[in-house]
């Protein structure tokens, strides 16, 4: 599904990851751990450049669009499924197909009551929970994650994480929350430093050891 | 005794604009020519308290052709500046873009007059062709430092229009709308002083009421000018935008039609230089066109740039005095007050028309250009500088009068300051070298002339050396902000005060 051999990254002209060789089968589920800055948002986007198709993805600082409701931002990740006349006449009178699907994801998400209000107008972890029904919204074979949980509260995120890999059959996160992690993936990928330091399957962890990373 | 003490960049450069300016002075010919000229002065402000609307239908129709061409000309501008700013990546489209801005509207008119007459066409393009180039720059800088974050996101595989359509326009929308109703102010404007060159617009009405001395009717035609200008934003509203456009070409229709013969006679036979007609020698062209140089671009250039440089400091210094005017830290709202209506004055009356005011009551000279420049460029930085400086927390025992202005205020604005007076430089140089046509040696002067003797070859090169003039004082500016590190940060860029600010 995902092949990396020996490859480097740069993030803003940094070096920033080396020597990467990662293999991903279809239906793993994988999170990468590591302290900020050693990798994991690179790495992720690495991922994504090598493999854009059929792959959906929810970054870091969200990319949403602040003047557009919930709705459209959600409708935004089925863009390219859809001729551009729709998705113009969609812009301005959203057809009710859509709203209904758009509808039934946010409700997983707990967001169903801020169905046409403007994304800038939302909280953070609120902003968070949309860029992820979007990506759930897209579908496809990979979901791509970097710290999609960081904003909402614990039991939240149990909600989101569960919804997400429901969604996608193969998964890459990357989360701070080792707890998260080891709950909710079945391997783990530790970075440090741009180099990684551990790849093993979840149920052969402790927290301990991944205590180490940090 | 050696100082220690080492100035700063910008205290250098301004005194290096400061002397350039006191040596200009010398090659300026500055006088009152006319007998009485306070005399003319206070008449004209008499007219003030009598302002005279007898002749209403008039002066309301050229309201209507004023407002209907600059419509028509900033609406034709930014849809085609949209557009144009989608490929503004092109080295070409950047290049031509440049020098299209760099000739003002009243060179364009004069050009189109020629090939269109009295056509509608003539006002449309005048305004919309320059507005177009100058909506292409500053869409593109918006759609360039406009957060992409957005895009990463979707699918590689969605249609560009639809992803521009979902990810971009929604959050620069308000950003495309702050730009483009400035401009329909600065085209209004714009549209006011085509009327001097022929057109049906507030400018015919005011110069021909000038010329009879009716001051009366030249106040009334003023004060609803102001009137229309600063309740722009309550009759400027989408929703009434399409009725305006649908409305305005009917407004401005004539009876004129376009003669063929004329635009291909202009295109093969007037702006083809005179030698090449002619099929002279090489010494012969050489004769005519060093003749064009020396005896008409040379000093031309040169009256425009003693001009130009006069002008930017006198700006520069009636700013430093306008801006306390309308700041809190100076004055109670009462004085504030009046230091606004002062300033929305001076920066909504083009400065085509003060100057015109002036020259008609001081007589021919540089002066009155260089009064008008600067009441203009000062009110409108003033005002700039003025709202920026609210921006400024004092500390409570900060100082008073002299020492605030001194020590707490002027160190903390003179680099928005110079940013603001440098960005306006160049509009200062189009202006000044179209304040000829008014009769001052700039280059609007001999081009005017050449127009008249019907020499359009001459005509065409002197505006390509204006043009190319306008293109190096733009450069020069960038260069010296970048030097002095004079940058204004994005949210600034975006906000109506750094429209304003760049025109």
């Amino acid at each position: 599904m995902i092949q990396l051999q020996s490859e480097n990254a740069s993030y803003q002209g940094v070096k920033t990851l080396h020597d990467i060789d990662l293999k991903v089968s279809e239906g793993e589920k994988l999170a990468l751990v590591g302290q900020s800055g050693s990798g994991k948002s690179t790495l992720i986007k690495l991922i994504y450049e090598r493999y854009p198709v059929n792959t959906a993805l929810v970054p870091q600082d969200y990319g949403l669009v602040n003047h557009l409701s919930v709705f459209h931002n959600v409708y935004m990740g089925c863009l390219d499924q859809h001729s551009t006349f729709y998705n113009l006449v969609n812009l301005i009178r959203p057809k009710a197909d859509q709203v209904e699907m758009v509808r039934a994801i946010l409700s997983g998400l707990q967001l169903e009551d801020y169905l046409f209000r403007p994304v800038g107008r939302l909280s953070g972890g609120q902003k968070q929970r949309v860029a992820v029904a979007r990506s759930l919204f897209q579908k496809g074979h990979l979901l791509l994650a970097d710290e999609p949980v960081s904003s909402v509260d614990e039991q939240q995120s149990r909600v989101v994480l569960k919804q997400m890999l429901n969604g996608f059959s193969t998964v890459v996160l990357a989360l701070h929350d080792i707890q998260l992690a080891l709950a909710f993936c079945d391997r783990i990928i530790g970075l440090e430093k741009g180099r990684i330091v551990l790849d093993s399957p979840a149920k052969r962890l402790t927290e301990q050891d991944l205590l180490s990373l940090y | 005794m050696d100082s220690v003490y080492k100035h700063s960049r910008a205290w250098k450069v301004s005194w290096l604009f400061v002397l350039l300016a006191g040596f200009s002075l010398f090659f300026s010919d500055i006088e009152i020519i006319s007998l009485e000229p306070w005399q003319e002065l206070k008449r004209l402000f008499l007219g003030l308290l009598t302002p005279d609307w007898s002749n209403f239908s008039e002066i309301i129709q050229a309201f209507l052709q004023t407002l209907a061409f600059a419509i028509l000309g900033v609406a034709g501008g930014s849809a085609v500046g949209f557009l144009l700013a989608q490929i503004f990546h092109w080295r070409w489209i950047q290049i031509s873009c440049a020098f299209i801005r760099a000739i003002h509207e009243l060179f364009w008119a004069l050009i189109f007059l020629q090939i269109f007459g009295l056509h509608p066409l003539t006002g449309l393009l005048a305004i919309g062709l320059p507005y177009a180039a100058t909506f292409a720059k500053v869409y593109a800088e918006i759609l360039e430092e406009g957060d992409k974050s957005a895009l990463q996101a979707i699918s590689r595989n969605a249609s560009t229009i639809s992803t521009f359509f979902y990810a971009r326009l929604p959050d620069l929308w308000e950003h495309f709308k702050t730009y483009t109703s400035y401009r329909l102010e600065c085209g209004l404007r714009s549209s006011a002083i085509l009327g001097f060159v022929g057109l049906p617009t507030l400018g015919y009405t005011l110069s021909s009421a000038f010329m009879e001395g009716h001051y009366s009717v030249v106040w009334a035609l003023l004060l609803l000018f102001y009137l229309l200008i600063a309740t722009i934003r309550y009759w400027v509203r989408p929703a009434l935008l399409p009725v305006y456009i649908i409305a305005a070409p009917f407004i401005v229709a004539n009876d004129s039609t376009i003669s063929f013969d004329n635009v291909q006679r202009f295109f093969t036979e007037d702006i083809i230089p005179a030698p090449i007609m002619r099929g002279d020698s090489l010494s012969e062209s050489w004769h005519w066109l060093s003749d064009l140089l020396v005896n008409q671009a040379l000093p031309g250039i040169a009256n425009t740039v003693v001009l130009t440089q006069i002008a930017l400091v006198a700006s520069g210094i009636l700013t430093l005095l306008f801006f306390p005017l309308i700041s809190s830290h100076f004055f109670k709202p009462v004085g504030r007050t009046l230091g606004h209506v002062l300033l929305v004055i001076l920066r909504t009356t083009p400065e085509y028309i003060l100057a015109y005011i002036l020259l008609q009551l001081w007589g021919p000279s540089m002066l009155p250009a260089i009064v008008a420049l600067a009441l203009h460029n000062g009110a409108i930085i003033g005002h700039l500088i003025g709202r920026y400086s609210l921006e400024i927390q004092l500390r409570a025992d900060a100082g008073r009068g002299l020492n605030r202005y001194f020590y707490e205020l002027l160190p903390r604005l003179y680099g928005q300051f110079l940013a603001f007076l440098f960005y306006r430089w160049e509009i200062i140089m189009r202006e000044s070298a179209i304040l000829g046509i008014l009769g001052i040696a700039t280059l609007g002067f001999y081009i005017d002339s050449s127009i008249q003797e019907l020499h359009f070859d001459k005509a065409m090169i002197l505006i390509f050396i204006t043009a190319l003039l306008n293109v190096l004082v733009d450069a020069l500016s960038r260069y010296l902000r970048a030097k002095l590190r004079l940058t204004t940060n994005v949210d600034c860029r975006a906000s109506n005060d750094y429209c304003t600010a760049r025109e």
